[in-house]
């Protein structure tokens, strides 16, 4: 499946949940599937920065796909950075680097977290995009 | 006289309460942070942009005769709640923030090395870096008053702390983190004893009860206007009239000068020495109004009230299990930080703010009392007196939901 395709996938499944508490349940059943970080990466370089919680992220390559594995101590975060995962890892670089992620304003996340966890999912993106140009230009 | 205390009446007079968050009403418990503005206030500001909109001080004409009348009634308004003895007494600042700057910038100035600050353990970032800033610059040193784990001050060493070079004591009078109401007069005797002067943080008291200037006998006083019913942006600085005369100006400009010429310049009078600039002329105004409304109701029967909610929430919560209350003092405000075991405090504050509830998580501006305790933050839903019973209830409701879903 392409980037967008797993969006799409995504966008349905939360159409069905009308409440956002319903799909918050959503996210934190996410969380429970989230690839982990190996506790070696839990360090403080892998913490990222922006996050009202510790959210750590590993991303290494695998062929010539990037996979990532995180983690977060608080519950929402990990069903957040889950998302992200699902949507991004195993894809090229390349591809990731130029995702557009139309889903995180169709289904309505942004402006359903507090600003200071907005920038915490921004600051996610944005990591995840430097990981996938550190490991292009590694290649 | 006696007045009838009724919430609802109360309530009808702040448009916002009637918010919803989408389906939910909205349940405002983040006070601390920020009051809500009544009616007259609103009404206030935008009769100010409408009608008398004109710069202070300056003008002959009839707009800025108004609106220098009415900024400097506010003044007499706050002079007359705080019963300070003078108005010059009453500075305008921008809030507890730029008070506690303004003092430490300009009273710091006169502080030789080796002076000696006592603060607490448990003040707000404003109350701590102001300090330190002046202390690095000018070689003072810092202490700290500890606290105990019920978030009271230890009181016992408090002769120890207080020495012959002590110069300034600053605390806060009421911990926005935790809810303590310091015996502030305790300590006030105390450094007076040793010649220091007091600064009292009241950012978290006068919305809760009346204080009076006088008969604390504190040196200043500051607070913000936001958190009091009034405007952002403004707030006040109370100090004896012996001292500010004898400080020197914190920021030079327009307002605070009697002459100015290429090679020197004389300062003008109290209030205006230390007030460079035009002002937040309609926060003034409007924080006026903001406490003459105050002080228009049964003060008694608010504090009353706010204990009511506090004792309510309090059993409430601790039914909850694995909950912790952070502040546990005897004396407490109408507010609680707390945390349940295993869960994180942005998971629940996401979820309650899902069902309408607006509490605040973090450190709260208090990172030394995080520390304290060991954590990286609380929960903390603080009240004012137009929260309800019926309220706390949706609260609690919305905390045992959320608990469910992140068990
Ligand atoms: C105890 C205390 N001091 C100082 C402040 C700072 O107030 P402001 O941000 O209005 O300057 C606050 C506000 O949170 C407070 O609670």
């Amino acid at each position: 499946m392409t980037i967008e395709e797993k969006e799409r996938e995504l966008i349905d499944s939360f159409a069905i949940y009308e409440d956002w508490m319903e799909k918050y349940e959503y996210i934190i059943e996410l969380g429970k599937d989230l690839p982990l970080i190996a506790d070696d990466y839990k360090t403080e370089e892998n913490i990222i920065k922006g996050c009202q919680s510790m959210v750590w992220l590993h991303a290494e390559k695998k062929d010539d796909k990037v996979v990532f594995t995180a983690d977060a101590d608080a519950i929402i975060a990990k069903g957040i950075i889950a998302l992200l995962i699902d949507v991004l890892s195993n894809e090229t670089p390349e591809a990731i680097m130029n995702a557009k992620l139309e889903f995180i304003n169709a289904i309505g996340l942004q402006e359903h977290l507090s600003p200071t966890r907005s920038n915490g999912l921004v600051a996610m993106v944005k990591q995840m995009k430097m990981y996938a140009i550190a490991l292009n230009m590694k290649q | 006289m006696m007045m009838k205390f009724s919430v609802n009446d109360i309530r009808a007079q702040f448009p916002i309460l009637q918010t919803k968050i989408g389906k939910y009403p909205l349940v405002y418990f983040d006070n601390g942070a920020t009051s809500q503005k009544p009616q007259v206030v609103i009404d206030c500001i935008n009769q100010y942009y409408s009608a008398e909109n004109a710069n202070i001080h300056r003008g002959v004409h009839h707009l800025s005769q108004v609106s220098t009348t009415n900024y400097e009634n506010a003044r007499k308004t706050i002079q007359a709640y705080l019963n300070a003895e003078k108005s010059e007494e009453i500075i305008f600042t921008k809030g507890t923030t730029d008070g506690i700057n303004l003092i430490a910038q300009s009273f710091g100035r006169m502080l030789k090395a080796g002076d000696e600050i006592l603060i607490t353990e448990m003040e707000h970032h404003s109350n701590i870096v102001p300090w330190q800033m002046v202390a690095q610059e000018r070689g003072l040193v810092v202490k700290y008053i500890p606290m105990n784990e019920a978030g009271e001050l230890k009181l016992e060493g408090l002769d120890d702390l207080l020495t012959d070079r002590t110069k300034i004591v600053s605390l806060t009078h009421v911990s926005n983190a935790l809810g303590t109401i310091n015996p502030i007069e305790k300590i006030i005797e105390a450094a007076h004893q040793k010649g220091a002067k007091v600064v009292i943080d009241a950012a978290q008291s006068l919305q809760h009860f009346k204080v009076d200037v006088q008969a604390l006998d504190c040196d200043f006083m500051v607070f913000s206007g936001h958190k009091i019913f009034g405007p952002t942006g403004v707030g006040i600085l109370y100090g004896k009239e012996d001292l500010l005369n004898a400080m020197p100006p914190y920021q030079g400009g327009g307002d605070m000068i009697k002459t100015v010429s290429m090679k020197e310049t004389t300062y003008n009078d109290l209030p205006h020495k230390f007030e460079a600039g035009t002002p937040n002329i309609v926060g003034g105004i409007g924080l006026g109004k903001a406490i003459e409304w105050l002080s228009s109701l049964d003060l008694e029967a608010i504090q009353a009230h706010e204990n009511d909610l506090l004792a309510y929430a309090t059993t409430a919560l601790e039914a909850i299990p694995n909950l912790k209350i952070y502040g546990t003092a005897a004396q407490k405000s109408s507010t609680i930080s707390f945390l349940i075991e295993g869960t994180h405090p942005y998971d629940i504050g996401t979820l309650l703010n899902q069902q309408g509830i607006a509490v605040r998580t973090g450190h709260h501006c208090t990172q030394p009392i995080m520390d304290f305790f060991e954590i990286p933050g609380t929960i903390r839903a603080s009240f004012s007196f137009y929260n309800t019973h019926g309220e706390i209830d949706q609260f609690i409701n919305a905390l045992k939901k959320a608990l469910a879903m992140l068990s």
